[in-house]
């Protein structure tokens, strides 16, 4: 086979399965305009789109919409996502830079925990949470990430690390022979240079507590505080004579957000993935 | 003495050293021992107060009968025993996780790696075929997705629709026992992408020096393959298997949101099971001894994985490449 030959069968190769990685996805944006009869039939898209399971599916709670989940979600996404930065940016220039007996240690056990299988904590978590009164509300989601402790937490103070000690030193000399105090220097100098790291943690973050189903379900029980893959969950659960059609019309909804996302920091996000491991 | 002249005595004194050397001969040795502590605080506490005490708290509940509604009462092994002796769920359950992971784990990175090896001969259309292939990782651990598959293999989902066309009459992927646990292996090994993504980043840095060496001494790409690509590969693999493994076993959202661990328990992994122990029925006690035995479960895998890896991972050393290690 000549060389052109190859790489034409190569591409061939690799568009036919593009496709079929992403024909799921084709066939959930027809199957979302189907009716319920016709979602049985192997046509992508319907004949005549029922755009109402759109609008009957944002409603599809008595009493509450989807609205008011997303907004749910979004808020409990934003104070997570301020919280992780916080801790994660304070602890990780901590490591990276200051000097501090044990460090080598405690390091180390940072290390470890990143490998811990989360599933022995969730007792224990929920039991205390429980004493706190803090079930049914947002702190169990919210107080973990204010420590550098919520869900992928220890992921980003070791990405962090590992990108400030990329960070020449000099300018921390020199800032610090002008008088900057330490605060200062992670402030003013280390972090607008951590930029593209703190990009990453915040699209997966981000991308994690979107998709924290069980923390959601553990957690949060009325439907007023429910967030968007509650309120999936729910329509999917209670749903006389089950529409379809709606609940893959709410469903591919809530991807939206993550398809923007990565839409937007395609390139962060798959380099984030490459160079730490982290799963997307 | 005026407090100027007292504090001027004291500038002099640490100046010629000896007030600090001798308060401080265990800490100097640092140059900010309190302040590094300030900065790691969050960490630190959290995790003191959320891992290390709930790790222990937990290890205590497992040999109690811890439920939220009564007092604590110490039961010693019982929960222990009764998980080995006389709980047929718990046998399932190890049994549906195992299948789970040997079934998932090693068809996503057989693909993961086929697809990378083919990619990175593709100069062209690369970023556009990567974008395609990630897309299923990025959605996939969502509960639409799960709705998605539960519909797509449903009794009239797409699948059987398809399959009607070409006159075979499939059944119910999700409602049949024997076929309810390939469905989910088959969303997990659809999210090969990530996994793909580490590994086309690792054939990025193997040089290219390698490969021209050896084909002029007569190798072809199969045997490149084996006696270059994978062994200098092997650390990627290890680090892909390692977290694969790892995820698998605590596998929770999918097999919950499209099957419930059903029917007839044939998609019931772990994770579920303990779900159902601590929260639909409030055993915290119990499903604490499942937590810990899960804990020691994959341990025992990692260890024995990493104790093998001494065999198949190569790590490139200074004095040479590929060096056994």
């Amino acid at each position: 086979m000549s060389a052109k030959a190859k790489s034409g069968f190569r591409h061939l190769f690799m568009i036919l399965l593009s496709l079929v990685m992403v024909y799921p996805v084709f066939w959930w944006i027809g199957a979302s305009l189907k009716s319920n009869e016709e979602l049985s039939s192997p046509n992508l898209f319907p004949s005549v789109p029922q755009w109402r399971n759109f609008t009957d599916g944002w409603k599809a709670i008595p009493g509450h919409t989807f609205t008011e989940f997303y907004l749910n979600t979004l808020g409990l996404e934003l104070a997570v996502l301020v919280t992780t930065l916080v801790s994660c940016t304070l602890v990780a220039f901590g490591f990276a830079r200051l000097d501090f007996p044990l460090k080598k240690f405690w390091f180390s056990v940072l290390m470890l925990t990143l490998m811990l299988p989360g599933q022995v904590l969730i007792i224990p978590q929920y039991a205390m949470f429980h004493q706190f009164g803090w079930v049914n509300t947002y702190w169990p989601f919210i107080v973990p990430h204010l420590l550098a402790s919520g869900a992928g937490g220890t992921f980003f103070v070791f990405l962090l690390v590992q990108f400030i000690r990329g960070v020449p030193r000099e300018l921390d000399e020199s800032a610090k022979i002008d008088g900057c105090s330490w605060f200062g220097i992670y402030l003013r100098i280390v972090m607008p240079l951590t930029k593209p790291a703190i990009v990453t943690v915040v699209i997966f973050c981000f991308l994690w507590n979107w998709d924290d189903f069980l923390g959601h379900l553990l957690y949060i029980n009325s439907v007023s505080k429910y967030t968007v893959g509650l309120a999936l969950k729910m329509i999917n659960d209670t749903q006389s004579g089950m529409q379809w059609g709606q609940v893959l019309a709410m469903s591919l909804v809530s991807i939206v957000p993550a398809t923007v996302v990565f839409a937007i920091a395609q390139k962060q996000l798959v380099e984030g993935v490459a160079t730490t491991g982290i799963k997307g | 003495m005026s407090r100027i002249a007292a504090e001027h005595d004291i500038h002099a004194s640490y100046a010629a050293g000896k007030v600090k050397r001798k308060r401080n001969r265990f800490l100097s040795r640092w140059e900010t021992p309190g302040l590094g502590y300030l900065f790691i605080s969050p960490w630190l506490v959290g995790f003191l107060l959320l891992t290390l005490y709930p790790m222990l708290l937990s290890l205590y509940y497992s040999f109690t009968d811890y439920t939220l509604m009564k007092p604590i009462k110490w039961v010693g092994l019982r929960n222990y025993e009764r998980i080995f002796t006389a709980d047929d769920k718990f046998l399932q359950s190890v049994k549906v996780t195992f299948l789970y992971v040997l079934g998932s784990v090693p068809l996503k990175l057989i693909f993961a790696l086929f697809i990378a090896v083919v990619l990175n001969k593709a100069v062209k259309g690369i970023s556009a075929y990567r974008v395609a292939i990630y897309f299923p990782s990025l959605i996939g651990g969502s509960i639409a997705v799960s709705m998605l598959w539960r519909n797509i293999f449903g009794v009239d989902g797409f699948i059987n629709s398809v399959l009607d066309k070409f006159g075979i009459e499939g059944s119910g992927w999700i409602s049949n026992p024997k076929t309810a646990l390939w469905s989910l292996i088959l969303l997990s090994v659809w999210q090969f992408g990530s996994a793909m993504v580490i590994f086309l980043a690792g054939l990025k840095q193997i040089p290219k020096d390698l490969y021209e060496a050896s084909s002029v001494d007569g190798a072809n790409r199969f045997v490149q393959f084996f006696r270059i690509t994978l062994p200098m590969l092997s650390p990627t693999l290890y680090f892909n298997l390692i977290m694969g493994i790892i995820g698998a076993f605590q596998m929770f959202t999918s097999a919950y949101v499209i099957t419930n661990g059903g029917p007839m328990n044939s998609t019931l992994v772990y994770a579920v099971y303990l779900y159902e122990r601590a929260f639909n029925r409030y055993q915290l006690g119990y499903a604490s001894s499942l937590a810990w035995i899960m804990l020691v479960m994959i341990a025992i895998v990692a260890a024995a994985i990493a104790l093998t890896s001494k065999y198949w991972v190569f790590y490139e050393t200074d004095t040479g490449r590929g060096k056994r290690k």
